[in-house]
C-alpha cells in the first residue's frame, strides 16, 4: 500500500497531510509527503494496486470534518482540495482516470480547512483531525496487512 | 449608457488562487483589480535572524512550483555578498538544475494550464480525453524534468542540496549520463510541442511592452547577466532597486512593480526571447523561425509558443551540459562569513526572480527582500486587461469572461509565490 500525503507544510491547514504522514511515521508506517503540484503523483503511483491519498480541502463543512471518497469508483468532487498549485489532487485523479492509470484501489481522504496563512502553522481543530486520521489510516494498514498471504 | 463588470471568483488554471474584478462603462474600461496577497513577504521577515547557510532552503519552500529559482537567487545573492565563486563546473551545474525546473513548469502550464484556451477544452480533463497524446507527452516530459531536479537536488520537491558555494552533494559523470536518452527524446518532445502550437489561433491584441529580462555575454540567461528591457535599462542586479519599485495598491495585499518613471513592464519567456533571441542555440532559433515566431513578438497569447521555444533550449542545454560535463574539483567551496550585502537576479521560469540580503559578521540575516516574477508582471496583467476587455464590449459574458481569464493565464502568474487566494471576477451590467 502507498500513502501519499499531500500539501505545503508552510501554508497553515494545508500542512495536514504531512501531520498525517508524520504521526505514522511515529506507528512505523512509510507515508510520502508531496508537495508540489499534483500530477507527480501519477507517476507516484505507477505500477501500484492500493493507494491512500491525503489532502487538506475546502468543501463548505466544519473544518476538521475528515471526508473519504472512494476514488477508483467515483469521480472526485472538483476544486475542493487546495493544496498542490494549479493542477490540483482532484484534477490529477481525473486525467489518471481519463488515461487509465488510476491505481486499482485509490481512497482520497479530505480534512477540512480553516486557513491557509503562510507560516502561521496549522489550526488546532485540523491538526487533531490529522491526528485522528492517522490513527485510523493505521488501523487500515495493519488490517489489509493481516489479510495478505 | 451601456456598462458592464466581470467578475471571476477563482481564475483556474492559474498557479494557486486569485481573483479578477473587471468594470466597463460602454466601450470604455472603468476598473481592473487583480487581487492577490503575498507569501514572499512573509518570509522575507521570518528570513531575518537565520543563518546565511539556511537561506537556500528556506527560500526553496516559498513555491512548489519554482524552488530552483528561489534557491539559485539566493544562493548567488550571498555568494556575491560574500565574494564568493565556485568553480565553473558548479556553475554549469546550476544551469542544469535550472534546465530541470524549465521544463517541469514550462511543460506543466503549456500543457496542463494553457492549451485547453487553445483547443477548446473546459480543463487539462478534458484535453486528456480529446487529446490523450498531448497528456502523455506532457506527463513524460515533467517527469524527466523532475528527474534532473532530483539528481541534482537531493529530492524532487523543496530541493536540499543547493548550497552557498556550491551543493552539498554532486551527481557523478555516470549518473547524468543516465539521463541522455530520457533527454534526447525530451528534445525531439519539445520540437514536436512547438510545431504543435503553430496550429493554435491567437486573437490579434498586440501590446507596446517594455521588456525586462537578464542578457548574459554569450548564453540564453538563466543564472547571471545584467538586466536590460528594449527601453535602455542596462544595468547589475545590484542596481535594481535604483531603477524599479514597488507601489501599494488598495484593492491587493501584493505590491505593483514599475520602473521607475516609466511605469509597467514585462518580464518571462516573451521578454527573454525577445531580447536575446541571437542567445538561444541554432536548433531553437530554427525551430522557432520555422513557426513564425521571430522577435519582437508583442502578442502575449503567443506565449505558448515563446514557451515551448524555451522548451526546446533547455532540454538542448540539459543535453549540452551533461556532455560536457567534468565533475568539479569539491562540491563546494570555502565560505567565510562576513557582514555585508548581496544582490541577484536570476531567471524564473515566468521571469526574473530579485534578492537582496544584508548580513552580520556571524552570517546571520539582517534583512532581506524578494521580488518575485509575478508581482513584477501583476501591473502589466491588468494594463493588458484594461486593454484587452475593451475588445470585448460585443462578447456575450462568458465568453468575455473567459477571454479575460485567458488573458491572465498569458503570464502564466504563479499566485502561490505572488498571492494566496486569487478569485477572478469579470462584471458586466446594461445599463
Amino acid at each position: 500500500m502507498l500513502i501519499l500525503c499531500c500539501g505545503n507544510p508552510d501554508r497553515g491547514d494545508d500542512g495536514a497531510g504531512a501531520i498525517v504522514a508524520q504521526r505514522l511515521k511515529r506507528r512505523a508506517i512509510t507515508a510520502e509527503i508531496c508537495t508540489g503540484e499534483a500530477s507527480h503523483l501519477l507517476e507516484k503511483w505507477q505500477g501500484i494496486s492500493d493507494v491512500i491519498v491525503v489532502d487538506a480541502v475546502i468543501t463548505g463543512g466544519r473544518p476538521g470534518t475528515i471526508h473519504e471518497w472512494n476514488a477508483s469508483e467515483t469521480n472526485l468532487p472538483p476544486q475542493q482540495s487546495v493544496s498542490t498549485h494549479g493542477l490540483g489532487v482532484a484534477a490529477a485523479v481525473e486525467i489518471a482516470r481519463t488515461l487509465g492509470k488510476l491505481p486499482r484501489r485509490l481512497r482520497v481522504y479530505g480534512i477540512e480547512a480553516e486557513q491557509f496563512e503562510p507560516l502561521t502553522g496549522i489550526s488546532p481543530i485540523v491538526r487533531q483531525a490529522a491526528e485522528e486520521l492517522a490513527v485510523r489510516i493505521a488501523a487500515e494498514c495493519r488490517a489489509a496487512s493481516a489479510c495478505e498471504p | 449608457m451601456t456598462g458592464r463588470t466581470i467578475q471571476v471568483d477563482q481564475l483556474a488554471r492559474v498557479e494557486g488562487e486569485g481573483s479578477l474584478y473587471i468594470k466597463m462603462a460602454g466601450d470604455r474600461v472603468a476598473d481592473v483589480k487583480l487581487k492577490i496577497y503575498e507569501p514572499p513577504r512573509f518570509f522575507e521577515a521570518f528570513l531575518r535572524g537565520r543563518h546565511y547557510s539556511e537561506v537556500p532552503d528556506l527560500t526553496a519552500r516559498i513555491c512548489g512550483i519554482c524552488p530552483i529559482a528561489y534557491q539559485m537567487s539566493a544562493v548567488h545573492a550571498l555568494e556575491r555578498g560574500m565574494n564568493v565563486h565556485p568553480e565553473p563546473a558548479i556553475r554549469q551545474l546550476r544551469r542544469l538544475f535550472y534546465c530541470g525546473e524549465w521544463i517541469e513548469s514550462h511543460t506543466l502550464h503549456i500543457y496542463m494550464l494553457h492549451a485547453p484556451d487553445f483547443v477548446e477544452c473546459a480543463d487539462v480533463i478534458a484535453l486528456a480525453r480529446d487529446h490523450r497524446d498531448l497528456v502523455e507527452r506532457a506527463l513524460h516530459l515533467k517527469k524527466i524534468g523532475n528527474h534532473i531536479v532530483t539528481v541534482l537536488g537531493g529530492r524532487e520537491i523543496h530541493p536540499i542540496s543547493a548550497a552557498v558555494g556550491g551543493f552539498y552533494k554532486i551527481p557523478t559523470k555516470a549518473q547524468l549520463s543516465e539521463l541522455v536518452p530520457d533527454l534526447e527524446w525530451a528534445l525531439q518532445a519539445s520540437l514536436e510541442t512547438l510545431h504543435w502550437t503553430r496550429t493554435l489561433e491567437f486573437p490579434n491584441f498586440e501590446q507596446d511592452y517594455e521588456f525586462v529580462a537578464l542578457r548574459h555575454p554569450e548564453e540564453y540567461p538563466l543564472n547571471e547577466g545584467r538586466l536590460i528591457s528594449n527601453r535602455g535599462l542596462d544595468i547589475d542586479a545590484a542596481e535594481y532597486e535604483d531603477h524599479f519599485t514597488e507601489l501599494h495598491v488598495k484593492h491587493s495585499n501584493a505590491l505593483h512593480s514599475v520602473v521607475r518613471g516609466r511605469g509597467s513592464y514585462l518580464v518571462g519567456p516573451l521578454a527573454r526571447f525577445n531580447l536575446n533571441f541571437d542567445r538561444l542555440p541554432a536548433i531553437a532559433q530554427d525551430a522557432a523561425l520555422a513557426v513564425h515566431l521571430k522577435p519582437p513578438v508583442r502578442n502575449p497569447f503567443r506565449s505558448i509558443g515563446v514557451r515551448a521555444v524555451e522548451l526546446v533550449f533547455a532540454c538542448n542545454e540539459a543535453l549540452r551540459i551533461i556532455r560536457e560535463y567534468e565533475p568539479p574539483a569539491v562540491p563546494k567551496c570555502e565560505v567565510s562569513s562576513r557582514a555585508g550585502v548581496g544582490h541577484a537576479i536570476t531567471e524564473a521560469p515566468r521571469g526574473i526572480l530579485y534578492h537582496r540580503y544584508a548580513f552580520s559578521e556571524q552570517g546571520l540575516i539582517l534583512t532581506a527582500k524578494i521580488v518575485p516574477p509575478t508581482s513584477q508582471n501583476l501591473k502589466r496583467m491588468e494594463d493588458d486587461l484594461r486593454e484587452y476587455a475593451a475588445q470585448l464590449v460585443a462578447w456575450p459574458q462568458e465568453e468575455a469572461t473567459w477571454k479575460c481569464e485567458q488573458a491572465v493565464r498569458n503570464y502564466d502568474p504563479c499566485i502561490s509565490c505572488a498571492t494566496h487566494f486569487l478569485t477572478l471576477h469579470i462584471e458586466r451590467a446594461f445599463e
